[in-house]
């Protein structure tokens, strides 16, 4: 049965998969506790003060929520990655996409889930827009995408302050936040505790898990479908497998490359706005920075697979939130930042060690057939 | 006669070829030693643990009777032993002289010392009967010299014991006699030399033994007076040595591709890459196209497949086809053998069911309008797989871990099942064992005499008689010469290729 023994599920192929992360947690683990005991301090009780801190229902609502906009954000940089490009400007395009959209979305009131709709092209036509420019110099001047667009994110923040302060604020009684124009009800995206309620869930002071969720869980199942299953998905992978043999084959490679970066920065326009629609409502002084970076993070840990970026977007959010409570037992709550980093690192190389492993016993079982 | 090497028992598993098992090989001084084998039998393995760049599970290697345990190429050739790679690596823009010190430059004080360099080379290169120009610029230099530049680099460091890696490969009948006579004279200076080839009657002609390796072992060791090019055939492969001929003609009267006044111009303004090529092709017609690489083959294969921009015009079945892209010409039923296999035509990391769709998908049987359709992918892949015996576990398994010679059979497997009706082939055996090559020669003339019309490049000169019905020896971007194969020997048409004649 040797044609069955390396099939997607065989055991070999299973325990590969379950080896890789395994070792990758065991070495991060021993990394960050170093960190912890360079504080002076118990790494266990570090970690169960996470754990305890981490495991309340309103720590993991906020871990969902932080999780969600990392996610969406992961997504739009796998597209690229699956390319062979790299999308480094989502931090950008997500800032325009989530301030036009605020801005113009305040302007009219539509039907509740309509209006929502037309928010959501709003930003992804911004986010889109910002990417092309990438995706044009690129293809018409050559210039590398990951030199425009980490230029390109500076020029979105600049700008995106700019159009704020000057030309979309309005200024609310007694505060001296800058913000747009709040969203009308119909605009915005209520958060899950009517479902979370039904489960037994009891309300929190935070607020409940944001409702775009369930966008961002919909993201991720088309993304794997396209990608996985469509022509278009197979001629994006391998143009990023191979670009040489995928133009061969008959991919247009410049379209390709303006596809994927357009596309990119659409998803990316999409996940400024967990917050935004589900509880500033606008946009504001507040918005939360460096969203697009961690993704980078996600997306390389996740493997930029849809599942993989679902379990390391959570691990990221549960870190990052549950980390917080270091500042009880006086450990720097950046600890979460080296668990980050040591997590992303030791992961690489073990999926690197399992992909040379599986090639070799591919060509052991190999040299067995032709011998036989 | 001492013995100058001996491997001993030498084993070793290695991701992407055969296991090496039990290999044993003797070489004597002043010995010119061959060893064949067919394509991922191991041979190049055996030759990478010999140089250093492979270490061996088990077994023994002895250096003039001494054990040795080289971690790296540098203390093989510490030990006096040198590799003459089939891919030159020589500095374009270095002198012969610049080239061959590369790397171990004689210093005097803190300056080179190229008047000692020059008295060392100019005397090694009279000894061996390599005589080079030591001045002038390697870019300068045809492929036969190169060589020649390349052993002489070996001989400078000191190597007494020469391995030559499918040398003759890359050359024209001329250059190999060339060769062979160099060969002569490192076997008279007392050198052992090993030389691995797949090709029969050089073996014979060249080595004084040959050592034939099957699956990884070492199956024989015979002298080369003792035994035919049959019998070592037999030896290889254990079955009767395919012949590459197309015998009677099966052309049909329309005409499948016609180029007219084809030119590739470069953006320098310099010399088009080709130009004013025009032929045409009939259904059930094998034209070959003959010339030293680089003289313009690749670049008209592109030109057809749309990958290159051209001026002129590519007619396909009747019509132009000079707005296709390269994707409605797969479409339309051109097949592609691309020449390099590995970085044209594969995903290496991929496995081979998602190598199948490559160039294939956009349409039945692997989408199913926009959506793959996975299982009737894996399941044309298997049939693939079967029918041209690409020899691999299954769907599942990754490109990279296939031998060469069954990557190969299967990208022909996969261009042959859309039935094409115009196959560019370009070295479609390249690298392919003797088996192979004569089961993907048959599909070939069965698609033939079907009506597929084929342009076939290939360096093997002898496939190429074989083959065409027409012969087309290109020069410098240009067609210089049509030739009858029925008339023309490999000899006759090298020096057409280098414009001799």
């Amino acid at each position: 049965m040797s044609q069955l023994k390396l099939g997607r599920f065989s055991a070999t192929n299973i325990a590969l998969a379950v080896i890789a992360p395994a070792a990758a947690a065991i070495f991060s683990i021993i990394v960050s506790s170093l960190a912890v005991i360079a504080s002076k301090k118990s790494p266990i009780d570090a970690y169960k003060t996470m754990w305890e801190f981490g495991t309340e229902s309103a720590s993991l609502m906020e871990a969902v929520n932080t999780a969600t906009p990392y996610y969406i954000a992961a997504i739009a940089i796998a597209v690229t990655f699956r390319a062979g490009l790299f999308n480094i400007g989502v931090e950008g395009q997500l800032r325009l996409g989530a301030l036009f959209s605020c801005y113009l979305g305040a302007m009219f009131v539509l039907p509740p889930v309509l209006h929502v709709a037309v928010v959501f092209i709003i930003a992804m036509v911004f986010g889109g827009l910002w990417a092309s420019i990438a995706a044009y110099l690129k293809v018409k001047r050559g210039v590398n995408e990951v030199i425009s667009t980490i230029m390109l994110n500076a020029l979105a923040g600049g700008l995106s302050a700019y159009l704020l302060a000057q030309h979309f604020v309005v200024f609310e009684e007694g505060s001296n936040n800058l913000q747009t124009k709040e969203l009308p009800a119909s605009g915005q995206i209520p958060d899950l505790m009517p479902l979370l309620r039904k489960i037994g869930i009891e309300d929190q002071p935070g607020g409940g898990v944001y409702g775009m969720f369930f966008v961002a869980v919909a993201l991720g199942l088309i993304f794997w479908f396209v990608v996985n299953r469509t022509r278009f998905g197979f001629e994006l992978r391998a143009t990023g497998l191979n670009p040489i043999a995928a133009r061969v084959s008959g991919v247009n490679s410049k379209k390709m490359t303006v596809l994927a970066l357009v596309i990119s920065g659409a998803i990316a326009g999409l996940a400024g706005l967990p917050e935004v629609l589900g509880q500033t409502h606008a946009y504001d002084l507040g918005f939360r920075a460096g969203i697009g970076f961690s993704a980078i993070a996600v997306a390389l840990l996740g493997r930029n697979s849809a599942g993989g970026m679902a379990f390391s977007a959570l691990l990221f959010g549960f870190l990052e939130v549950s980390s917080r409570s270091l500042e009880l037992i006086d450990v720097a709550p950046e600890t979460y930042v080296i668990m980050q980093g040591s997590i992303l690192l030791s992961s690489v190389i073990a999926f690197e060690i399992v992909r040379r492993l599986k090639l070799t016993l591919q060509s052991k079982e190999l040299a067995k057939v032709v011998a036989a | 006669m001492s013995v100058a090497v001996e491997l001993r028992h030498i084993s070793k598993r290695f991701p992407g070829v055969i296991a090496n098992k039990d290999v044993s090989i003797k070489v004597e001084t002043g010995t010119v030693h061959a060893l064949v084998g067919e394509n991922g039998a191991g041979k190049s393995t055996v030759m990478k643990i010999l140089y250093g760049m492979q270490r061996p599970d088990s077994g023994e290697i002895l250096v003039n009777g001494n054990n040795v345990n080289f971690k790296n190429p540098n203390d093989a050739i510490g030990a006096g032993i040198g590799m003459v790679h089939q891919h030159f690596m020589l500095a374009d823009n270095f002198t012969v002289l610049e080239n061959i010190v590369l790397g171990s430059e004689p210093k005097n004080g803190i300056t080179i010392d190229f008047k000692t360099a020059r008295a060392k080379v100019i005397e090694m290169a009279t000894q061996y009967g390599l005589e080079i120009d030591p001045d002038v610029l390697v870019e300068e230099l045809g492929v036969g010299q190169r060589q020649r530049v390349e052993i002489l680099k070996v001989l400078f460091r000191g190597a007494r014991i020469l391995i030559f890696d499918e040398p003759t490969a890359v050359l024209v009948p001329q250059e190999v006699d060339d060769l062979f006579a160099a060969l002569e004279g490192l076997r008279a200076q007392g050198m052992a030399v090993i030389f691995i080839s797949h090709k029969l009657d050089e073996v014979l002609r060249v080595a004084d033994e040959v050592t034939v390796v099957r699956q990884g072992s070492t199956v024989a060791q015979v002298k080369s007076k003792d035994v035919t090019a049959r019998q070592l055939a037999e030896l290889m492969v254990g079955s009767e040595l395919p012949q590459p001929s197309t015998s009677t003609h099966f052309q049909r009267p329309e005409i499948t591709l016609a180029l007219k006044d084809v030119s590739i111009p470069t953006k320098t303004g310099s010399r088009d890459l080709i130009s004013h090529i025009s032929f045409d092709l009939h259904a059930g017609e094998v034209i070959g196209i003959a010339g030293v690489e680089g003289n313009g083959q690749a670049e008209l294969i592109e030109a057809i497949m749309g990958l290159r921009e051209y001026t002129g015009s590519v007619e396909f079945q009747g019509a132009s086809i000079d707005h296709f892209t390269v994707a409605h010409r797969h479409d339309a039923g051109i097949g592609l053998i691309p020449e390099d296999r590995q970085r044209q035509a594969l995903m290496m990391n991929s496995p081979l069911w998602e190598n199948r769709i490559l160039g294939h998908q956009r349409g039945a049987p692997v989408m199913n309008g926009f959506v793959l359709d996975k299982k009737a992918t894996i399941a044309s892949t298997a049939k693939i797989m079967q029918e041209f015996d690409v020899r691999a576990p299954g769907p599942q398994t990754l490109a990279a871990a296939l031998s060469g010679g069954n990557q190969q059979k299967f990208i022909v497997g996969r261009e042959m099942s859309k039935a094409p009706a115009l196959l560019l082939a370009s070295h479609p055996t390249r690298g392919v064992d003797v088996g192979a090559q004569g089961a993907i020669w048959e599909v070939l003339r069965a698609a033939r005499e079907n009506g597929m019309a084929i342009v076939l490049i290939s360096a093997d000169l002898e496939e190429l008689i074989g083959m065409s019905d027409r012969l087309l020896v290109m020069l410098r971007g240009v067609i210089t010469a049509e030739l009858d194969p029925a008339t023309t020997t490999p000899e006759q048409l090298g020096s057409a290729m280098t414009g001799a004649a």
